[in-house]
């Protein structure tokens, strides 16, 4: 076997040297009879190297890439460029086989790699104080709000905007429900939700209210009215961001949020299907010791040389069990480490110009798609790099099969989510999309209106 | 012949002015006055260093240079199974037919995908002798957690809610978290000197509110829990459920079956067990396996096949919900299922074979440096002690881990499991050479031989040498100042 290094020689004297006779007799020794299998596991035969291979690019053939037509699908995960010096720096073995740094003098590299990626954070949001990375975007915005709920000692409601990713939502409703906290939706009709409505949603036992910027719609709330409102409720203002969109937009800071989280797979990490993805999250300093996760941390090694190590390790599990702040135990790191080669490649300059060729091509594609009679804005809210387009014939589902026909992959339907919106979908434009291909997909769009005007099946 | 310059952090490399990489010019003719209105912009960009392409190039390559990797050192990091990460599995997990497709693409333009996801489900399920698998956890915390809400909701679907989950004193510290994080009470049961579960004080503390048993097997100390099917029966007999921590499953492949010997559920490590990298600290996966009584709670979507086509199946109506955005991390699992399709039904028992193999040899060659409390026996890992040198020379377990870091060698696990003084916990893997293990055992004795006041301020030859962790935490500054 490939990766397997015993000999039968070598396991005849390893077997010696323990005083065994042989492997059946050594597992006889340590696993009880009755616990062990008698028969091969039923798996498929072993491949080698070229067969696996072979079976491999057969199933990668039975995929189309999202690189094999324009893609349009956001909502949550991005079709961003990525320089190759990102991949070739983190596919190095000494970033990709190492583990977390518990020796921090055989470490240096990781710990190094960490600090400067929370710095990146805490620059790009405004906050004082950022981890290491959390698992995703949606598991960073349940641990932002369970901070919120032991940072304020309230339990009793969780205040979330409908127009907040609804996966995101998913994720916290799962968490919050077998802890008794009460997740309250406020409804965003015209896509955005309102400060009104927020204060309204609040009651004295309210931790947090949660947004997103530019939320799940593509459109930016008015989040500066929105954290006056949950403060003015005593409660915490976490934000979920878009971090392309922070070279441009406002950030947190500015507009009184207390927690900051955000999806990372944006910043120069593949889309592969969901993950693994890169969970950031961000505070306020007088919440450090409510932070979940790893946090590095400079400091000086005994011959007074600068260094980093992972600190305020007290609020972690292997020290505090069920007392710990979260069960967090692994952070994302190589996503970490591709987020922060990324953002040094781009620069302030760079990230700066791929926010404003996001903002600038998704509002001439918002434009464009819309100028067809058949599709209309579904919001009127300003919009970041995605937005909602209403189909008024209202047939998404068989709208968007026939552009991925086509050879586009045009967006996503938003009724799986939001029932009231069955006849919309949202369309992501990023930095990568060329007028051509937006003249090209309102050109397939266009064209199916005509094919279903003249199809009687589809009427 | 280190370059000190370019391991500098970035901010210092920087210069105002350079550029790294070049967004293209603008092709379409809106203005961003056109497309955001200025009221919702910043005037100024985030203050990310400048510098050019060649920079970053050298400055992170220098920077992977200072850690210790698999691809470099050996790594016998107790409970973390550093075992060798296949070189094909990152090519084929890289392939644009598999790398680069979005979550939300149609199932039609996934079966290649979602087959390999399906194939997955069915190999996790019959290695764990369980019924139902969920890719979706993000970890083995992040697993734990998700099969404890199973658990719940289970038994709130019972009318009969329970409040408590148990785990032993020896067991990973994100077992009492994760029954915390969902909303259990966390109870410790006692284990004994040989890490094996207390039976009396299990005894004591199984009731009518004991929801689940956590177990580790084999254990944190790398024994195979002899009496795993008498507390099987224990929980079972109050009417609670026994859950595997599958940390240590890099033992048991086609040996044991947590299913077989009365687990319910259980999560996998893939990271550890089937070789996905570890990424300086992540990413992992935590997919679970249930028994039957469990599947109907487990998080949608499950990977569904109708004997043509595969689809994502949401209709799941007694789910616990999502526990993450999107599928899973399906990066780890594309590697565990090269890996497991590598090695196939007898290599994956070579696997354990070899692991228990080498942790066993070399188990041998240590105790006469360091005692092994547990005796002359381990599964694929086993703690030994440096109580007896500490007694002797005062020489902590962190000193010889400090030290070995000189020689080449990433140190044991130290000071967990937390029962046992002075602990270092040593797993080898499978992947690792009788020469290396030898070589390894030589120094360890040699650095035992050395005298305490070298060890003390061990290690000599890295790049630094034991940072203040105090003075981190006092202060902490944690990001560059701007």
């Amino acid at each position: 076997m490939s990766y397997l290094f015993n000999t039968p020689d070598d396991q005849r004297a390893m077997l010696a040297a323990i005083g065994s006779g042989s492997l059946d007799e050594l597992f006889a020794q340590l696993v009880p009879a009755d616990s062990r299998l008698n028969r091969e596991l039923n798996l498929p035969r072993a491949l080698t190297e070229q067969e696996l291979t072979e079976h491999m690019t057969s199933l990668a053939g039975a995929n189309v890439a999202a690189t094999q037509k324009p893609c349009f699908l956001g909502g949550g995960a991005y079709d961003h460029f990525i320089p190759a010096a990102v991949d070739a720096l983190a596919s190095r073995g000494e970033f990709f086989t190492s583990y977390t740094p518990y020796q921090p003098e055989v470490s240096q590299g990781n710990l190094a790699v960490t600090f400067e990626y929370q710095s990146f954070v805490t620059r790009l949001t405004g906050m004082d104080i950022a981890n290491a990375s959390l698992y995703d975007g949606g598991t960073a915005c349940v641990e932002a709000v369970l901070m919120c709920m032991h940072a304020t000692n309230r339990n009793g409601r969780v205040v979330i905007a409908a127009s907040v990713h609804p996966e995101f939502r998913q994720v916290v409703e799962t968490y919050l429900r077998d802890l008794e906290c009460e997740l309250v939706t406020v409804g965003t009709p015209d896509g955005i939700v309102t400060a009104d409505d927020v204060a309204a949603a609040c009651n004295d036992q309210t931790a947090c209210v949660f947004v997103q910027q530019p939320n799940f719609f593509g459109c930016l709330e008015d989040v500066e009215a929105i954290g006056k409102a949950a403060h003015a409720a005593g409660a915490m203002f976490a934000v979920s961001v878009d971090p392309i969109s922070l070279g441009l937009l406002k950030r947190p800071n500015e507009y009184g949020a207390d927690i900051v989280t955000a999806e990372g797979q944006s910043l120069g990490n593949p889309l592969q299907y969901g993950g693994p993805y890169l969970g950031i999250i961000a505070c306020r300093e007088e919440f450090v010791r409510r932070m979940p996760g790893r946090i590095c941390g400079e400091t000086v090694d005994r011959r007074g040389k600068r260094c980093w190590v992972l600190t305020l390790q007290t609020r972690e599990q292997h020290i505090r069990r069920e007392k710990a702040t979260s069960n967090i135990c692994t952070n994302q790191l190589l996503f970490a480490l591709r987020a922060t080669i990324y953002l040094s490649l781009l620069g302030p300059q760079g990230l700066r110009e791929t926010a404003e060729l996001c903002a600038r091509k998704a509002a001439y594609a918002r434009g464009k798609l819309t100028s067809n009679t058949r599709f209309a804005q579904r919001f009127a809210a300003p919009t970041f790099k995605e937005f909602v387009v209403r189909d008024t014939s209202g047939e998404v589902e068989q709208l968007l099969a026939d552009a991925e026909r086509d050879g586009y992959f045009a967006g996503i339907a938003l009724g799986r989510w939001y029932p009231e919106l069955a006849d919309s979908f949202l369309v992501a434009v990023t930095e990568k999309r060329t007028k051509a291909e937006i003249d090209g997909l309102a050109a397939a769009l266009s064209s199916a209106t005509a094919s279903n005007k003249r199809t009687p099946a589809h009427a | 012949m280190r370059n000190t310059r370019a391991i500098q952090p970035i901010f210092e490399l920087a210069k105002a002015g350079r550029r790294g990489v070049v967004p293209p010019p603008c092709d379409v003719p809106t203005t961003l006055d056109e497309a955001i209105p200025a009221a919702f912009r910043s005037d100024v960009p985030p203050s990310l260093p400048e510098v050019a392409e060649p920079d970053v190039v050298r400055h992170f390559t220098c920077l992977s240079q200072l850690n210790m990797s698999v691809d470099t050192h050996f790594y016998p990091l107790g409970s973390c199974t550093m075992k060798y990460n296949p070189k094909r599995n990152e090519r084929l997990a890289s392939l644009p037919g598999i790398l680069d497709l979005h979550p939300y693409q149609s199932e039609e333009s996934l079966q290649g995908m979602l087959e390999l996801l399906y194939s997955l489900q069915q190999m996790l399920g019959e290695i764990a002798g369980l019924d139902a698998v969920s890719l979706q956890p993000a970890a083995g915390a992040h697993g734990e957690m998700t099969a404890l809400k199973c658990a719940a909701a289970y038994f709130r679907d019972q009318g009969r809610p329970r409040r408590k989950v148990l785990a032993p004193d020896s067991a990973h510290g994100t077992n009492p978290a994760s029954a915390a994080v969902a909303g259990f009470e966390a109870v410790t049961v006692k284990s004994g000197p040989d890490g094996f579960v207390d039976l009396d004080d299990l005894k004591a503390k199984l009731d009518d509110e004991t929801a689940v048993f956590m177990i580790t097997n084999p254990n944190t100390l790398g024994i195979f829990e002899k009496n795993i099917r008498t507390i099987a029966d224990m929980v079972h007999n109050v009417g609670g459920l026994l859950y595997l921590d599958g940390a240590n499953m890099n033992a048991i492949l086609g040996i044991a079956r947590p299913g077989d010997f009365g687990a319910d559920m259980m999560h996998y490590n893939p990271h550890k067990t089937f070789s996905g990298p570890h990424g300086g600290g992540g990413p992992g996966a935590g997919p679970i396996a249930v028994r039957d009584i469990l599947a109907p709670y487990l998080p949608a979507p499950i990977v569904a096949f109708d004997g043509r086509r595969y689809r994502l199946d949401y209709d799941l109506p007694k789910s616990i919900g999502r526990v993450r955005s999107f599928f899973g991390n399906t990066g780890v699992l594309v590697r565990a299922y090269c890996y497991i399709r590598t090695y196939g039904p007898k290599g994956l028992r070579e696997v354990s074979e070899n692991a228990v193999l080498n942790a066993n040899y070399l188990l041998s060659r240590v105790k006469h440096i360091l005692p092994v409390g547990q005796g002359d026996r381990c599964m694929h890992e086993f703690v030994a002690t440096a109580s007896k040198i500490k007694a002797e020379k005062g020489v902590s377990a962190m000193d010889l881990a400090k030290r070995l870091l000189d020689y080449g060698y990433h140190a044991p696990t130290v000071y967990f499991p937390i029962t046992v003084k002075e602990s270092m916990m040593f797993e080898p893997t499978e992947t690792e050479s009788k020469e290396t293990l030898d070589a390894f055992a030589e120094t360890l004795f040699r650095i035992t031989e050395e005298p305490a006041e070298l060890l003390h301020e061990a290690p000599h030859t890295t790049p630094i040498s034991r940072p203040d962790e105090v003075r981190a935490a006092r202060s902490p500054q944690t990001s560059f100042p701007e």
